[in-house]
């Protein structure tokens, strides 16, 4: 256990090196959420104030906390372990005494914590200070709001880890990486609340663990839902994290197996 | 016929400002002269080996003479151009290989590389055709001109490398560490093209490298740098004078045993109580086998080790000489 | 024998590029399925949007889908022939670029020739369907200027993009680790630009027309076909100056790229 806390601690710092490409984050959330707003408040003016249940200030939270979550949850996928795999380093990554899907989730907590504080709260103070944001009504969505955060990144973690996998059986991961983020950026709600989705699309999106990557803490931290339904989302996100973490350890097992068969 | 020399620096200099933090939040600026003022030239023909310890300012050099770093002061000319200005018009003159970094296209054929550079340099395409049949034949790859880089061994791979700097028959070919990681086999593959393709066309040759092997096999003329400094400039010879380049021969006996005595080379040290012992002899005065003729004479040898003088040694002797 | 004229260079340069990658069959499709995927994706937010409202920045969803259609064929075009540029970080960090610059071609030339990514042009094809479904119905009266601004506003489009990767690259070298930074403008850019710029708040307009001229690739040209006027600070005539924009932004892409450079040789310290 204090292994994987000591690989979360090197990550964490590791991304606090990288000063330039924060601010450089922090400058592309900015211009990103400028842009969302104006795409909500256009839409939402056109329809005369309200649409969906999102009036100017919760479209306006929703931008920002977007903006917010966006590193920590990572959606864009990195493609790390496809690399070491295709340069054979991933056999000396099998023969440690660390399992490798668990110390890579570990790594991405201590990057998604640093990121929380260095990416996340910028966008936050932006959206304050600019547009306005709402608080939610009540005090339980914010230990709702972190376990779903928590959930979130590591929902996040785990489909990233698997689309990592596919390396060990094509050469071309970049084709399915890049698929990967065609899905996900609007099935998770990045370009528009999915709650504005035609009725169809939401099913669809909702049958995705998609949405409980990204829309689910957002809905909670805002308190956009409340109380025993946000409980609910956060009981859903955790059945999807169960369900895909099994996936990935019988993926891992194989290849770690078809490694042993081939000799990379 | 002129001598104008092919690489030419004078008084060269380069300096890079480090920032390095000191404490939690504070941050440190040193000034580091990689390259401290060097002074040489080159003439056409010349195979010439340039060896310095890691760090020593050897690809700083090779990167201002092939126009990718301004000097911080000085001169330099490479094929009569100003590097850096000039840099596109030199590039036509001269072949780089950085051993580390491909200039082949990853996912094409061989052939494929050679013909794209072809047409970078605008050789018209029948001399390219000419030219990679040459150069192939020379390098033993032919079978290989249709398969994708990627797929290729490391050393096939340099041997392309190689090939790929030559297309346009450079007046200059400069290689920057091309024998690492390679085996006995590819490198000396490797050494035999390039005294057979300057004997052929009068290529002047500039190799950086850490193997003396290719030092003693490529080269008349040696330049060592250690910190930016250049501290021998002169033939293999007389450095071997110098520096008394040896060999090291590390024998291991069936059991401990006491020093053993030869006439062909000094004992310099015993481990494990003596049963491996290092017998170090003059490449001049005598060889491996005669001193190893005299061991097995007295006693059984288990296995053996020969080892060549390491660059950081005869760094170490010159600039404590020189 | 004579040297191999510049267009010769360029031909043999693109014809190895293609061929390779059509030589992985299943691998090309599935990238041009990916990039198909990311046209229509861009697609759905409008949509999603019209499913909500009749009316969006003034536009219905036809009149919005033709802006959508004229930006996105410029941007699917620009990311096709400059879309590489985006990889000079990684480039830095390997020490690729030495080998590139030790060959007697501008980098700029090297890497947009050498790295052309014909996948791209499965987003291309979406921009391109689209615009045929909403023509028709759009009830145009069809001018040579109508006629002109349709046919010519991809291509400027695609200059202006492709500036924004030229001017993206070249600030690479001075932020080594900072691709995001230029991300901001490169694909907000095109993200603006495929919308209606009558929705971009105030500041953000004036960003992505004065600065970034995004709003200039689709939005103003569609005005200016379907007759309509603009929003303030966005007059429709602003439309017609297009190319000079295009121009604007690639003196700003090439001063970039001449720093960038010669930051990189350390002629600057």
């Amino acid at each position: 256990m204090r292994t994987y806390l000591l690989l979360a601690a090197a990550e964490f710092r590791r991304y606090s090196t990288y000063r330039l490409a924060i601010l450089a984050g922090i400058t592309t959330q900015s211009v990103f959420g400028f842009i969302r707003v104006s795409v909500l408040f256009g839409a939402i003016s056109s329809a005369g104030g309200t649409l969906a249940g999102y009036n100017q200030q919760l479209a306006s939270t929703y931008v920002w906390l977007g903006q917010a979550l966006l590193a920590p949850i990572a959606l864009f996928a990195w493609i790390d372990i496809a690399e070491r795999v295709s340069s054979g380093d991933i056999a000396v990554d099998f023969a440690r005494p660390v399992d490798l899907q668990l110390a890579w989730w570990a790594r991405d907590l201590g990057r998604a914590s640093f990121q929380l504080l260095a990416r996340g709260l910028p966008p936050l103070f932006i959206g304050a200070v600019t547009i306005g944001l709402a608080l939610p009504d009540s005090w339980s969505a914010y230990p709702l709001g972190v376990m779903s955060m928590f959930l979130a990144i590591s929902i996040s973690f785990t489909l990233r880890f698997l689309v990592n996998l596919i390396a060990f059986w094509t050469f071309d991961v970049r084709g399915f990486i890049g698929l990967y983020l065609v899905i996900v950026g609007p099935f998770s709600g990045l370009l528009i609340p999915v709650h504005l989705f035609p009725k169809w699309l939401r099913i669809v999106a909702y049958a995705t663990p998609f949405p409980s990557m990204f829309q689910t803490p957002i809905d909670v931290l805002s308190g956009w839902v409340l109380g025993w339904a946000a409980a609910g989302l956060v009981a859903s996100q955790l059945a999807w994290l169960i369900a895909l973490v099994g996936l990935a350890r019988v993926v891992q097992w194989r290849a770690a197996h078809r490694l042993v068969v081939q000799g990379g | 016929m002129t001598t104008e020399p092919v690489v030419e620096f004078e008084d060269l200099r380069r300096s890079f400002t480090v920032r390095k933090k000191v404490g939690r939040l504070r941050r440190q600026t040193k000034v580091v002269h990689a390259v401290d003022g060097i002074s040489a030239s080159i003439q056409p023909g010349e195979a010439v080996g340039y060896i310095g310890a890691n760090g020593a300012g050897k690809s700083t050099t090779i990167k201002m003479l092939t126009g990718i770093l301004v000097p911080s002061s000085g001169r330099v000319r490479t094929c009569g151009y100003d590097p850096v200005p000039q840099r596109r018009r030199l590039a036509r003159e001269i072949g780089v290989v950085f051993g580390q970094r491909s200039q082949l296209w990853w996912d094409l054929p061989l052939r494929d590389s050679f013909r794209i550079l072809g047409a970078i340099h605008r050789l018209p395409t029948e001399e390219v055709t000419v030219r990679t049949e040459q150069l192939i034949d020379h390098l033993g790859l032919a079978d290989l001109l249709d398969t994708p880089v990627r797929q290729l061994s490391l050393g096939e791979r340099m041997r392309g490398e190689v090939a790929a700097a030559l297309v346009h028959r450079p007046r200059l070919l400069v290689l920057d560490e091309p024998t690492i990681g390679l085996d006995m086999i590819s490198k000396e593959r490797l050494r035999h093209f390039l005294i057979a393709e300057r004997a052929e066309c009068g290529t002047t040759l500039l190799l950086t490298t850490h193997d003396m092997g290719d030092i003693e096999r490529l080269c008349d003329r040696v330049l060592v740098i250690d910190r930016g400094r250049l501290v021998f400039d002169g033939t293999l010879s007389s450095m071997a004078e110098r520096v008394a380049l040896q060999r090291v021969l590390v024998v291991d006996l069936p059991e401990p045993s006491p020093d053993l005595q030869v006439s062909a080379a000094a004992h310099i040290g015993s481990d494990l109580d003596g049963q491996r012992q290092r017998l170090a002899f003059s490449p001049k005065e005598t060889t491996a086998a005669r001193v190893l003729a005299e061991v097995t004479a007295v006693t059984e040898v288990v296995d053996l080790t020969l080892e060549e003088p390491a660059i950081e040694d005869i760094v170490r002797t010159l600039y404590g000489v020189g | 024998m004579a040297e191999l004229s510049t267009g010769e260079v360029y031909r043999i340069l693109l014809g190895s590029r293609i061929r390779s990658q059509l030589a992985y069959r299943t691998s090309f499709w599935l990238n041009v399925a990916t990039s198909v995927g990311i046209g229509l994706v861009e697609f759905i937010e409008i949509y999603a949007i019209f499913s909500n409202v009749a009316v969006f920045g003034g536009l219905n969803l036809r009149q919005s889908a033709l802006v959508f259609a004229l930006g996105n064929m410029g941007f699917a075009l620009a990311d096709t022939i400059f879309g590489q540029l985006d990889t000079i970080p990684s480039y830095l960090r390997m020490g690729r670029l030495e080998v590139l610059l030790a060959r007697p071609m501008p980098l700029l030339l090297q890497l947009v020739t050498s790295e052309v990514q014909l996948r791209r042009l499965g987003r291309l094809a979406v921009g391109v369907v689209i615009l045929i479904i909403v023509l028709p119905g759009l009830d145009l009266s069809y001018t040579a200027g109508t006629a002109y601004l349709l046919a010519v506003t991809p291509f400027v489009g695609a200059a202006i993009y492709g500036a924004f990767f030229a001017m993206a690259g070249g600030l690479q070298f001075f932020l080594i680790d900072g691709p995001e930074f230029t991300s901001a403008f490169v694909y907000g850019g095109a993200y603006a630009g495929q919308l209606p710029g009558s929705v971009l708040i105030t500041p953000i307009r004036i960003l992505f027309t004065f600065v970034f001229p995004a709003t200039v690739t689709a939005y103003l040209p569609s005005l200016l076909i379907m007759g309509l006027p603009g929003p303030r600070f966005l007059p429709a005539w602003l439309g017609w100056f297009a190319p000079v924009f295009a121009v604007w932004a690639w003196l700003l892409a090439w001063l970039a790229w001449r720093a960038g450079i010669r930051k990189f040789t350390g002629a600057g310290g």
